[in-house]
Parts: C-alpha cells; structure tokens; sequence
C-alpha cells in the first residue's frame, strides 16, 4: 500500500481545507497580526523605506507609545470607547422587539405572509440607504420627525446636531434592520417549539407572559443566542451608519473605535496610531467572543 | 465595475511600450470628466508622436489610491491639488521638480496669479488647471424686497444680518455636518482681520491657536452666533441640505464656492441668485480670496518624463486650457484663456484677477490631521460659543503634536 492508500481518509479533510484555511491565514490571521506590528510604530502610510532619495524616515519604532497616547493624551478615544459602550448596551434593545414582532406575525392570517415580508424589508436595505433615510427622517427643518412634533406642538428635535442624542440617533436608525433580523431568527425559531409543551403548559394554568417567559423562550434560547452575538457583533462594528448619518459629528462626539481608527489611519495619515486602535477594537472584541464562546460550550456539554 | 476596469487599464498600462503617456486622473464627474477629454484631445491633436492613457479613478478614492501608486508604479502624469496636498508629497520627494517647464512655457507670465500655490522653496512642483471662487451666493430678491444693499464692510454686514432676521428670513445658511464649510468662516474672517501671511503661518502650525491675534477672529465670529444668524442646527445639514433653505426662499446668504452654481440654477432661482465678495473687515489689510486649484504633476517616479512635461507645457495653449476649465465649470489659470460665460464665473474672474493673494482652503493648506481637529472645533465654537478657551487649548494641543512646541 503507498502513503497516499494508507492515509487517505485522514489526509482528505485536510486537502479538502486546505484553500480555506490558506486564505484564512493570508487574509484574517497575517493582517491581524500585521496590524499589532504596524501599532507599535509611527507611519504615515507612505514608503516604509524612507523619503525617497533621502532617506528621511517614514517607518519607526516607537513601542508602545502609541498606547499610551491613546490612553493617557486622547479624550476622542474615551468618547469613541463610551460611544461603542452605548452601542453594546442599547442595540439590544432590538431583540426584544424583534421578539415582539416574531409572536405578532406568527399568527395564521390570511396575507400574514407579506406582512412578515414587509417587516423584513429593511434587512434587505443597504446600510447607507439606511442612513440617508433617517439622515432625512431626523432633519429638523424638512425631516418626518420634525413634522410629527410640530403637530403635537413640539420643537424639532435635532437629534443628529446634539452631542448628547447623536450616538442614540444613529442607534435607532440601526434597529431598523436589526429588528428585522432578529424577528426572522425568532419567526423560525418559534416554528419549532412544541405544541404538546404549550398544550401542558396551557393545562398547568399558564398563559399571556407567564407562558411566553416560561415555556415558549427557553425554547427560543438558540435564537436567542445568535441574535445577541449578531447584535452585539454588529454593535461593535458600527460603522457605516455613523459614516453617512453624522460622519462622527458633531465635534467628532458620535464616534466609535472602528470609525475613529479609520479617520486617524486613511485621512490623518496616522498608520501605527490606527493600528493601535484597531488592536484595542479586537481586544475588546476578542475577550468577549472568548466569553462567549466559553458559556455556549459549557452549555452545550450540561445539556448532554 | 468601473473598479474592475480602471484595475485592468492599470495592468495594461504598465506593460504599454514607451511612448506611451499614462495619466492618472480623477477627474471622476461627467462635465469634469468632458472637460479633462476636451484637453487630451486637443494634445492628442497637437502630439500625435504621443499615445495617451488615461486611468479614470472615482474622486474620493483617489485620494487614497494616490498614496499606493506614486510610491508603487507611478504614473507619468498624475491630478492633484495645491497648496498642503501637493506639500505633502514633495516633502516624501514623490512630486518632480517642473520650474524648467513653467520657464519654458512662459507660465510664469501666464499663471502669474496662481503660481504661489504651486511653488515650495522657490520651485515649480507641479501647473494648475482651473481653479474657482468663494464668496457669498445671496437672494438678491430678498435683499430687494428688505432694501438690502450688498454689504461692503462688517458692520454693513451685520447690520444685513440683522434685517432679515427682524424679518424672519435666516441671514446664513450653512451645513457643517462634514466640517469644512465652517473652515472656509474662518479663512474668511482670520483672512480679513489678520491677513493672508498671518494665515499662512497658522496653516503652516507656526502660530498658536491660543494666540491673542486670534481673539479677534472668533470675537467676530462670535458677533454672527449669538444673535443666532446662522442656520439652526446646522451641525444636522450637509452643505447640500443648507441650500434648501436658500432655494425656498427661507434663507439669503450662503458662503460656498462656485460649484453651488449648477445647483440653484437646476432649482429655478439662477435669477433672483447674485454674488458679492466677503466684506472688509480691518482696512488696510491685503484682499485675500479662497480659490482652491486643481493642478498637474509629474510623479518621481514617471517612466516617460519628456511627454509628461509637453503635456503640462500644453496648458500654456489657451484655447484648449480654456476650454477645459469652461466645460469643468472652473476658471482658468491662463491669463489668456477666452474669458468665462457664466455671470458667476465672471464676477470670480474679476474678483480673483484683482486680489492681493490667494488661499487655497483650509483643509487644503494645513496638514490634515491638523484640518480635521481645526475644523471640528470650528463647528463646535458655532454651536456652543462659550467653549472657545477649551476648543483652542484643543487645537494648540493638536498644533504641538503635529507642528512640534512654538
């Protein structure tokens, strides 16, 4: 038998692999640690070898000077830091809702098929469609809300030019879509809770919340794992909305990390100080998921 | 897919045999992109030894791409912007030196206006192509129906300021949600109060933002916020959503540059619309205009150096310089370019021919970590004026970090 005959069941997965995991590691690993390389120097961006011509440096080692800028000389750092903060905490807000959503269309209606198709629009809407709508829907001359509170006899709230309401601003206008997804996470998830479950609950007196809290959830716990992870995920990389919705305004006081990192390295010509943010951004990223996935297999290996 | 294109032209272009003549250009929009075409036809016809290509890149990515492909695989002609943007890349050396160009061309007589923009210690690195103006676009229907006249100095300005606001029409409309139309304020004002070489400097990072020439800067400023003669919640309004103030009628005056013109005159008000130059503040100090130029350079880096340089020599022709300028909805740097149609154009030309120095913007002139730190703390002073000790104190932190202690 040759090497090939006698290993061939073990080799195959790895072969099978092999293309992932060689783009994996060129594309997610090496840049990953490409970037905590690139932070613990000063660059802007052009010819690591120098000036031309002169040899004036571009590229320097700086350790860990970056860090501690960034820790103990940057108050936009802290701003962007409590900024992600609101966004871990309040985007959660959408899954809730989703729930709410999933149990109100989960009813045999007749066209309840496209109203969950309705509801599940926004999910389909590019991110920066998104924004620009609520960028109109929060105009405090000519926007939706401006319109509706006058009619109640309120001012405008300019929601997007206060330094206070901008990072909620942008959170609500998030919710659109997440609300969306986590309500089709939930919609397939309640297909499968067990009808003799809720037949036995409804015999033992349960019924409105007591039914909903007890029987029907801890049914919907997988959906309910996934819609925190995509939330919370989401919430950290929140990028894109920011990007259209204020562009980090006003005074730079709706910034995140992942938006702050990108200002400082594209347009500030700042390459280690960016990196040095990014790396903070996965660290941050990386002790939750590592949590994360520490609880979902503990989980997992209680319930076998 | 235009990606994907410009990606394929790149890797011809490199493999395409001298002779050939590769520009990179962003010159993106469609009268832009009609007006740089205008240009290569016209040298293509006076050349016809040379073969051009022309890379189109989307404008705002190619403020990145500029970066990759003057260190990586240069072009022999790449579009660009005066002032700190073209600084940058001379100081790295990535910009060649072009005096014998604007000496044998005879620009130095030609572009004698915009030749400052374009020189660093004395030399010529790269030719200008069109520039245009800033000043104030105002409703002269509405001035009229006040009995407004144009005003000429600050206090004729407030005074306008205060009459439409009397008259429940907003004096100012402006959008700072992306920042710079609160710089070109401050140009104006520090500009006219403390003239252009004190700007200069400051844009260079050799004054400090707390120094007391300034004060005078944001006391003005001041003197337009607290009677609230901007726009409200102008932080919510990009500089396209401000001009739906001016378009309905709600606001007069709007300090922008010429490219507003298309745009209010698409939304039928090109006849109530008229222009006036910012107003002195401080007699005796020089008149000094904003005028951003969009210029040519020639990367180190440049295989075919000998065509690059005929094709920048080229701008000395006036007809096609012109022309190029006319369809991209700019003025000319050639003194003797046909003179501009648009009324607008004219009033710039004129004003632009007769000031003492010409600035290019600020986030054209500083350094742009510096432009964007300025710029945030120019908006946040219009919203919340009472913080200008601790915005500056900012600024001045930001100043020493970038520009090294005073």
């Amino acid at each position: 038998m040759t090497f090939w005959e006698r290993n061939q069941l073990k080799l195959a997965p790895f072969l099978f692999l092999a293309p992932a995991i060689f783009i994996f590691l060129v594309y997610v690993i090496y840049p990953i640690f490409d970037s905590i390389w690139v932070s613990f120097h000063e660059w802007n961006g052009m010819d690591k070898d120098g000036v031309r011509g002169t040899g004036k440096p571009n590229w320097e080692f700086v350790g860990f000077k970056n860090y501690i800028t960034l820790f103990t000389d940057d108050d936009e750092f802290y701003v962007s830091l409590f900024n992600n903060i609101k966004w871990l905490v309040f985007s959660l807000l959408a899954i809730p809702i989703g729930l709410a959503l999933a149990l109100f269309v989960n009813q045999k209606i007749l066209g309840i098929r496209y109203i969950k198709s309705l509801f599940y629009f926004p999910f389909v809407i590019n991110a920066v469609v998104i924004g620009v709508i609520f960028t109109w829907f929060y105009n405090p001359k000519y926007g939706a809300l401006a319109y509706v509170l006058s009619f109640f006899g309120l001012d405008p709230i300019p929601f997007l030019a206060d330094e206070n309401l901008a990072t909620y601003g942008i959170i609500i206008a998030s919710f659109f879509p997440g609300i969306a997804y986590t309500m089709i996470l939930y919609i397939t998830g309640l297909t499968g809770v067990s009808r003799e479950m809720i037949e036995a609950g409804r015999i033992d007196g349960a019924s409105g919340f007591t039914m909903l809290w007890h029987v029907v959830l801890p049914q919907l716990r997988a959906a309910t794992l996934i819609a925190i992870v995509v939330t919370l995920v989401g919430a950290l990389r929140a990028f894109d909305l920011i990007a259209v919705m204020t562009a980090g305004g006003p005074w730079g006081s709706s910034e995140v990390l992942a938006y702050k990192m990108y200002q400082e390295a594209l347009f500030n010509y700042r390459m280690g100080y960016g990196a040095a943010i990014a790396t903070i951004l996965f660290l941050i990223m990386d002790i939750y998921i590592a949590w994360f996935l520490y609880r979902l297999f503990k989980n997992e290996s209680s319930e076998k | 897919m235009k990606k994907l294109l410009t990606l394929v032209i790149l890797f011809t272009s490199t493999i395409a045999s001298a002779g050939t003549l590769v520009i990179n250009s962003n010159q993106s929009g469609e009268s832009s992109m009609a007006g740089f075409n205008s240009y290569v036809e016209a040298f293509k016809a006076a050349h016809p030894e040379v073969t051009v290509v022309v890379n189109e890149f989307e404008h705002e990515a190619y403020k990145t791409a500029i970066r990759n492909f003057l260190t990586a695989e240069s072009p022999d002609v790449a579009i660009w912007f005066a002032g700190n943007r073209m600084k940058f890349f001379v100081d790295q050396n990535l910009f060649m030196d072009v005096s014998d160009v604007w000496d044998d061309a005879g620009l130095n007589d030609l572009m004698a206006s915009t030749k400052g923009s374009l020189t660093v210690d004395g030399k010529q690195y790269g030719v200008p192509w069109g520039y245009y103006q800033w000043g104030v676009y105002y409703r002269k229907d509405l001035f009229d129906q006040l009995g407004l006249n144009v005003p000429r100095d600050w206090d004729e300005f407030k005074w306008v300021c205060a009459m439409l606001k009397k008259n429940g029409i907003t004096p100012i409309t402006i959008g700072t949600k992306f920042l710079w139309t609160a710089g070109g304020w401050f140009d104006y004002l520090n500009l006219r109060i403390n003239g252009y070489q004190f700007h200069m400097d400051l844009t260079a990072g050799k004054v400090s933002y707390e120094d007391p020439r300034l004060d005078a800067v944001f006391d003005h400023w001041r003197e337009l916020i607290d009677p609230g003669y901007f726009l409200e919640d102008h932080a919510s309004f990009s500089w396209q959503d401000a001009q739906a103030p001016q378009i309905n009628g709600e606001a007069a005056m709007y300090l922008i540059g010429n490219f507003y013109v298309p745009t209010f005159e698409a939304a039928g008000i090109g006849d109530q619309m008229d222009f006036f130059q910012f107003p002195t503040i401080y007699e005796g100090v020089g008149v000094a205009e904003d005028a951003p130029t969009d210029t040519m350079h020639i990367p180190a880096g440049a295989k075919n150096v000998e065509d690059a340089k005929k094709f920048l020599a080229f701008m000395s022709n006036a007809g096609a310089a012109g022309e190029w300028a006319k369809i991209a909805g700019m003025l000319s740097p050639n003194k003797n370019a046909p003179k501009p149609e648009n009324r607008f154009s004219i009033m710039g030309a004129k004003m632009l021919a007769a000031a003492d120095d010409i600035a290019q913007f600020w986030d054209r002139d500083s350094n742009p970590d510096m432009a964007s730190a300025a710029m945030e703390g120019f908006q946040e002073f219009m919203v919340k004026p009472d913080r200008e000790d601790k915005i500056r104190a900012r600024l001045e932190k930001e100043r020493a970090r970038i520009h090294g202690a005073l």
